[in-house]
């Protein structure tokens, strides 16, 4: 019986996925006056309309890929014209895609937006409820409550099996579309548009989209979490807490905000995370508008210089990483299955010391030119172009490694690929948990048997086995103290705990228990 | 250059490679085991069966570790030890000399007797080969209902290997009866109260647990596959599999008829040292001629081995050191139940011991707290369900505290997760009207932890 739930849970979500995922199919577009007049300003509707309105995509209904290659080919003509005639006030600037996207919102026809409402309920209503169905069964199959990772490394999904392909490809191809082809997924924005006229009172666009899809999978996750974990209330408080900070602060908050036409903001963003903080569309906007902007200025400046060293001190970044973030929210939900394929190996952890501190200079750097060219005026510092260094931050930093790698490979590499090898943030929270904080895992005494589970179950590749075998507390900057190592030792190894900064590094532990071999170096071996 | 060889690879045989690499950078090291090439955690092996992991994250250290610190490894099986000439001969022909010999070849699982104890599907569980035996003898993981070829499994001997085992066998869906020849479980160790407790939650998993039997007989087919046993109340019970973890004993076998010493383990002394010069056991397979103090002459845990392997590797570094283990430690974890035991607690009561158990309502947790009835003297305790600190523990054993100091300071111990409910009122509440005592708890104190107030 719950054996069958979980199937017909299984058949929704694929049955949603996979709708959501043709509904890019099943739209048509074709531009008309009043669509174009409704994209576009008046003046960009005079440089292109009797080319975009003579083209094919206006003659007939096209699909989202041929639409979209129309206007491009209609948009990249007439600037290259401008261009050559060094008319650079008719230059459209907008990347091409964008400017498509813009014009393929306005002009879709079709089922998807006809009845937005029947497919948010067919995509997101089912893939909700089947989810739910999935999970919910476990309550009663997983037996009595207690870690069960029965399988983990049986199962295609979990050990890098087919399914486990299929599903890095979907969340390859899921993120490369939402970032940087717009104009190919007008449909999901079109799905969501009936919540989004409901919380923010303005049609669906990418963002809004990616946030809702963005707190359904982790509602539907936490469940997961509270069921898995439902003996570990560790594990409980902080699923609740990021699914809170989440659809609270990151999704709600911004857009009731937007819907009163106030500048939104994710107020437990921090920069470098945020790395947009400091450019100058920000700051404008924050400095324009008034006490509230003032506010938000102010506060988020409290966030990097106040909250994180005092927090950090107190707590570790785990107050952070673990139970406030957002990409740390959908790596203790959705990536918590895959949590086990983090790589462990010493060279594993020797890029990622590279890796994440070259981000965070390369954050340092940029947000510094940044500021100076917004404070002088000058739009290049050293003969580079501000704006060019803030691009390429932002495609590759911003969207490749924290949306497309990040979130893409969680079932590969696991789940916490951005955060361990990317996130300029956790670079930042690392250093100070690693130099000045009251955070470390205790080690308790002698009673490791080196059975390996804490390592296995490290999101961030930590190797806590060698660290515990030797009756060593663990004190490592990449430790974002989602307490799993604890909840998964069969032997009550590890306590996750906020201590004396003097009892912390125990760097000659002694395993309890022989008193014949007195102190031990353990430095190379 | 100076050659030491170590036979087996297993927490003892390692430890002590790895303390004599660290003291002595030029002293050849050999490690030998025909078991497997690296070193991997034995009491891991039943989360591989289980799928938590696969084989390579048993191994505590990846394989270039072995080669950085030149700790040369041969996977290769002893068939004769010869002392004079200090020559190991190997089955695959090949020979290795040695200046020093450390034993450290660990148990294998006692078999006694029983009639049928040869068919196939009949196996213990201690080395990597008998996982794979058993992967043999059960169907894979996952797979479809009619595919599964042991429907019922027996499990003889009620102790930690055998609930391992029976949480493995439940997890490929196989019903396990477990015989258990005590009336209580773990009898020679547990106390009663604790030996239901555990019975409860192997039941609570749907284990099929009979007490006060004995497994009499195993019956087999034509094909020589166990198809039933027969147990000692003359029952038949049909099963395709069973598991004998009746406990292990030394795995000395290749040396008896040597000179080596033996008896049931090889005869060491204080100092690991065994009859012959130059040569060395240690771990399960080793049997102290006199026990330290409150100890037994075998031990045969995780722990003790790496404590000898630490002892012995001092000795070969030229500082003679006895083995000297301090207050007794063990853990455990029964399906959903850790365990923990700190100092000593034995089955039965002795005579100057008063003992206080308490029961959380829901039957998933427990403490046995074991004193001294005149003195007050705090002896050991048994916890069930609730973590404690080690440190705090051997601390408090080692300075002789009273048992009212322990309850009193029971929140300095607790080693729970964060948010975990605490149970110290409810124990120091239960003392204090069992013994008319006013023990009043004190909150946690990082001072006391680290050890810079209170005992």
């Amino acid at each position: 019986m719950m054996k069958q739930i979980t199937q017909i849970g299984l058949i929704l979500v694929v049955f949603a996925v996979s709708l959501f995922s043709a509904s890019i199919f099943l739209s048509k577009y074709q531009l008309t006056e009043k669509s174009l007049s409704e994209a576009v300003s008046t003046q960009v509707y005079e440089q292109l309309s009797a080319e975009l309105l003579a083209s094919k995509a206006s003659n007939q209904a096209l699909n989202a890929f041929e639409f979209s290659a129309e206007v491009r080919g209609v948009l990249v003509e007439k600037n290259q014209i401008w261009k050559d005639a060094e008319a650079w006030d008719l230059v459209i600037w907008d990347s091409p895609h964008d400017f498509a996207g813009k014009l393929a919102m306005s002009s879709v026809i079709g089922p998807v937006a006809e009845n937005p409402g029947l497919f948010l309920f067919l995509t997101f209503g089912l893939a909700f409820i089947g989810g739910i169905l999935y999970i919910l069964p476990n309550v009663i199959l997983l037996g009595p409550p207690g870690i069960k990772n029965n399988h983990v490394f049986h199962q295609k999904s979990t050990n890098r099996g087919w399914i486990a392909w299929v599903v890095f490809t979907w969340l390859i191809a899921f993120y490369i579309l939402l970032y940087f082809f717009p104009d190919y997924t007008i449909s999901w924005a079109k799905i969501t548009s009936p919540a989004s006229e409901f919380i923010k009172n303005k049609p669906g666009d990418r963002w809004f989209l990616y946030g809702f899809t963005y707190c359904t999978v982790m509602t539907v996750m936490a469940v997961r979490m509270y069921i898995k974990y439902r003996n570990n209330r560790y594990q409980i408080f902080r699923t609740s807490s990021v699914l809170f900070f989440q659809i609270a602060f990151a999704f709600l908050i911004p857009e009731i905000m937007s819907r009163f036409n106030m500048p939104g903001m994710d107020f437990k963003n921090i920069w470098p995370l945020d790395y947009d903080f400091f450019f100058s569309w920000n700051l404008d906007t924050m400095l324009s508008n008034g006490s509230l902007g003032l506010f938000m200025l102010v506060w988020g400046l409290i966030l990097i210089i106040v909250a994180v060293p005092v927090l950090v001190y107190f707590f570790g970044k785990r107050w952070y990483c673990s139970w406030v973030c957002g990409c740390g929210g959908l790596a203790e939900t959705l990536g918590d299955p895959y949590r086990q394929l983090s790589d462990k190996s010493l060279k594993a952890w020797k890029i990622e010391r590279y890796l994440i501190h070259s981000v965070l200079v390369f954050a340092v750097i940029m947000t510094g030119m940044t500021l100076y060219t917004f404070f002088s005026g000058t739009s290049e510092v050293m003969g580079i172009e501000t704006q060019q260094i803030q691009k390429t931050y932002g495609f590759l930093i911003g969207s490749v490694f924290a949306g497309v790698i990040g979130t893409g490979f969680y079932p590969i590499m696991g789940s916490r690929t951005w955060c361990r090898f990317g996130c300029p943030l956790a670079a930042y929270l690392g250093l100070v948990q690693k130099f000045k904080s009251r955070f470390r895992i205790t080690t308790n005494g002698g009673q490791c048997i080196s059975c390996g589970n804490c390592s296995t179950y490290c999101e961030q590749g930590i190797d806590v086995r060698w660290y515990a075998q030797r009756g060593q507390n663990i004190v490592r900057s990449s430790c974002v103290g989602c307490g799993v190592c604890s909840a998964v030792c069969p032997r009550g190894v590890l306590k996750l705990e906020n201590g004396p900064e003097g009892g912390r590094m125990n760097d000659n532990p002694i395993l309890i228990g022989k008193d014949s071999a007195s102190l031990s170096h353990f430095s190379e071996i | 250059m100076r050659h030491v060889a170590i036979i087996g690879n297993g927490i003892s045989g390692v430890t002590v490679a790895r303390n004599l690499r660290k003291g002595d950078s030029n002293v050849r090291i050999t490690l030998i085991s025909a078991e497997s090439p690296y070193f991997f955690s034995r009491t891991a092996l039943m989360y591989v069966y289980m799928g938590h992991m696969k084989f390579e994250h048993t191994q505590p250290y990846e394989s270039g570790f072995w080669k950085k610190n030149r700790i040369d490894l041969i996977q290769d099986y002893v068939q004769s030890l010869e002392f004079e000439s200090k020559t190991l001969q190997f089955s695959s022909g090949k020979s290795l000399k040695y200046d020093e010999l450390v034993i450290a070849t660990g148990s294998k699982p006692n078999r006694f007797g029983w009639p049928g104890q040869d068919l196939k599907g009949v196996q213990g569980l201690y080395s990597f080969q008998d996982l794979q035996l058993l992967e043999e003898n059960t169907h894979p993981p996952l797979c479809k209902e009619k595919d599964r070829k042991v429907k019922n499994a027996v499990i003889v001997g009620g102790g930690l290997i055998g609930v391992e085992l029976a949480e493995m066998l439940m997890s490929r869906n196989i019903q396990v009866h477990f015989l258990v020849r005590e009336s209580k479980f773990w009898g020679n160790v547990l106390t009663e109260a604790e030996g239901d407790l555990i019975s409860a939650e192997l039941r609570h998993h749907g284990v099929n647990l009979m007490m006060n039997t004995e497994l009499k007989e195993i019956q087999g087919n034509s094909e020589g596959r166990v198809e039933s046993i027969i147990d000692s109340h003359g029952n038949t019970i049909a099963c395709e599999f069973v598991g004998l973890t009746a406990g292990v004993s030394p795995n000395i076998d290749f040396m008896k008829g040597t000179k080596l010493a033996v008896d049931r383990g090889i005869i060491v002394d204080e100092y690991l040292q065994t009859n012959i010069d130059s040569v060395y056991a240690l771990g399960d397979c080793a049997q102290f001629s006199t026990a330290p103090a409150g100890r037994r002459n075998i031990e045969q845990v995780w722990y003790t081995g790496r404590m000898m392997g630490e002892v012995l590797a001092k000795t070969l570094l030229g500082e003679q050191t006895s083995y000297n283990p301090g207050p007794w430690f063990n853990s455990a974890k029964f399906f959903e139940i850790e365990y923990q035991t700190y100092g000593q607690v034995s089955s039965i009561p002795e005579e100057n011991e008063a003992r206080f158990y308490w029961e959380h309502e829901n039957g998933d947790k427990a403490m046995t707290l074991v004193f001294d009835s005149k003195s007050r003297l705090f002896i050991g305790l048994n916890v069930f369900g609730i973590r404690l600190r080690h440190e705090m523990m051997d601390r408090w054993l080692r300075n002789g505290v009273s048992v009212d100091y322990v309850l009193e300071h029971l929140s300095d111990a607790n080693f729970d997760p964060e948010f975990y409910q605490k149970h110290e009122k409810s124990i120091i509440n239960q003392f204090n009207t069992e013994f008319s005592t006013n023990v009043v708890p004190k909150r946690k104190s990082w001072k006391r932890i680290l050890g810079k107030i209170g005992a």
